[in-house]
């Protein structure tokens, strides 16, 4: 069975290690926060100018001046602290965080991204996107396989415009765990419980690398 | 001590005319200058260049000047949530320039510290990077980008004296201290204003020496973008 979005979390908080700064992005990197394992302490950056970022505050208890770059309304956890965005993108441009995990509407197997505009249908903006992904060592993107009309989202070559290039390192979707390597390539690493390798061959349109037994992966 | 209390929102914004640069602090709703975005409306200047992280929702922020259409550009790095934006700009009354989050705070920093530009990895490779020089460090492509100012910054603050330092509440900091740096006149309208001396000059995050008028704000609504909740019976 493919996995769910939390499903997807889960596996992604795995990558977590003791004493890493996180940046996640809007969507299903948010749910990464609720599965941190046990004994693994993380503190979360967001790029608005927080860190040591905290669950949604109890209703009645939210503050204006206290949201993460999704705006949601958040609480901080004690030890953290507030900066303006120019320090904000000094920890990120200069690699203090140590993992980025964003979502995103395509990726090559060279580890290009597209995840801000689709011409002539969504100019919202990259936001901290451009800034986060071409500076981090470390990128997840956390998506589904495919997009809503079945088509893969891992392909040769991205169709819309880029958000950065050959900067992902690891692709988690519904299907699969996917390593990207720096020769090109996806490399099919782990198996969403009950899916079979034909099954992610069928649905990847990128260059899939299978070498060997790929395993299930273990959530 | 330099006094620079102005009374009130018109005064601070008294010299700003059609055809200007402004430079907005903010993020989202959170942090952002109301009483002068509302004293920007009754002033009826248009044709405004807005240097601003996000460009407010539709009925307030930035919204409201966007409704009666005063600004001819928009330099932002996230625009979503505002549908009259999106119409504006989809039918070209409204030119807009994106820049990633980073290069545009790290743009207003360099304005009022004095540096022309900087190289920087953040947008390589992508139509950020169209028409920019491009110079490898550490074996990485970098772009030039170049250092933004205004003819006006206006930001604001949770707390401030009379000489212009400046305190910030939460993530309501975000893109305000680096946009004080850049105006040639910045404006700050703060929640508190007191007196020198009466603010801890160990806990100033905005020196006064950037800021060239100050007021306490009538009144902040500070509205909510996405009021994300846990209910107390979880």
């Amino acid at each position: 069975m493919s996995l769910d979005k939390n499903g997807i979390a889960r596996r992604i908080a795995k990558e977590l290690s003791d004493g890493w700064y996180v940046n996640l992005g809007i969507g299903i990197p948010t749910l990464v926060a609720n599965h941190i394992p046990e004994g693994i302490n993380v503190e979360f950056q967001s790029e608005n100018g927080i860190l040591g970022m905290g669950p949604f505050p109890f209703d009645g208890e939210e503050d204006a001046d206290l949201i993460n770059a999704g705006k949601q309304t958040i609480t901080a956890l004690p030890g953290a602290v507030y900066f303006d965005s120019s320090t904000s993108f000094s920890m990120i441009r200069g690699q203090h965080v140590q993992l980025t995990v964003l979502g995103a509407m395509e990726v090559s197997h060279n580890g290009d991204i597209a995840n801000w505009k689709i011409p002539g249908k969504m100019v919202k903006g990259m936001g901290g996107a451009m800034d986060l992904v071409a500076s981090a060592d470390n990128i997840i993107v956390a998506m589904m396989h495919t997009n809503k009309a079945g088509e893969s989202k891992l392909l040769e070559e991205c169709s819309l415009p880029l958000t950065g290039v050959n900067c992902v390192k690891k692709v988690v979707t519904n299907l699969a765990v996917l390593d990207i390597l720096p020769e090109g390539g996806f490399k099919l690493i782990e198996r969403a419980p009950g899916i079979s390798v034909d099954m992610i061959k069928n649905s990847t349109k990128g260059n899939l690398i299978i070498d060997g037994d790929i395993p299930e992966m273990d959530i | 001590m330099i006094n620079k209390e102005v009374k009130n929102a018109e005064e601070a914004c008294l010299g700003i005319k059609s055809g200007m640069t402004l430079m907005l602090g903010g993020f989202g709703l959170c942090g952002i200058p109301e009483n002068c975005i509302s004293a920007l409306v009754e002033m009826k200047v248009n044709n405004l260049t807005c240097i601003s992280n996000n460009a407010g929702v539709d009925d307030f922020g930035l919204g409201l000047l966007l409704q009666q259409k005063q600004i001819k550009k928009m330099i932002s790095s996230y625009v979503g949530e505002n549908d009259e934006f999106e119409r504006q700009m989809l039918s070209g009354e409204l030119e807009v320039d994106l820049i990633p989050q980073g290069s545009l705070a790290e743009r207003c920093r360099a304005g009022g510290a004095g540096i022309p530009a900087f190289f920087t990895p953040a947008g390589y490779g992508t139509e950020v990077g169209e028409g920019k020089e491009v110079r490898d460090f550490n074996g990485k492509p970098h772009i030039l980008e170049s250092a933004l100012t205004a003819d006006f910054a206006i930001v604001k603050a949770w707390k401030g004296d009379t000489a212009g330092n400046l305190i910030y509440k939460g993530t309501a900091r975000n893109f305000n201290p680096p946009m004080a740096m850049a105006g040639k006149i910045t404006i700050a309208e703060v929640e508190e204003l007191v007196q020198p001396g009466e603010l801890d000059p160990n806990q100033i995050h905005t020196p006064g020496i950037f800021v060239q008028r100050i007021f306490k704000g009538d009144k902040y609504e500070k509205r909510i973008e996405q009021r994300t909740v846990i209910s107390k019976g979880n």
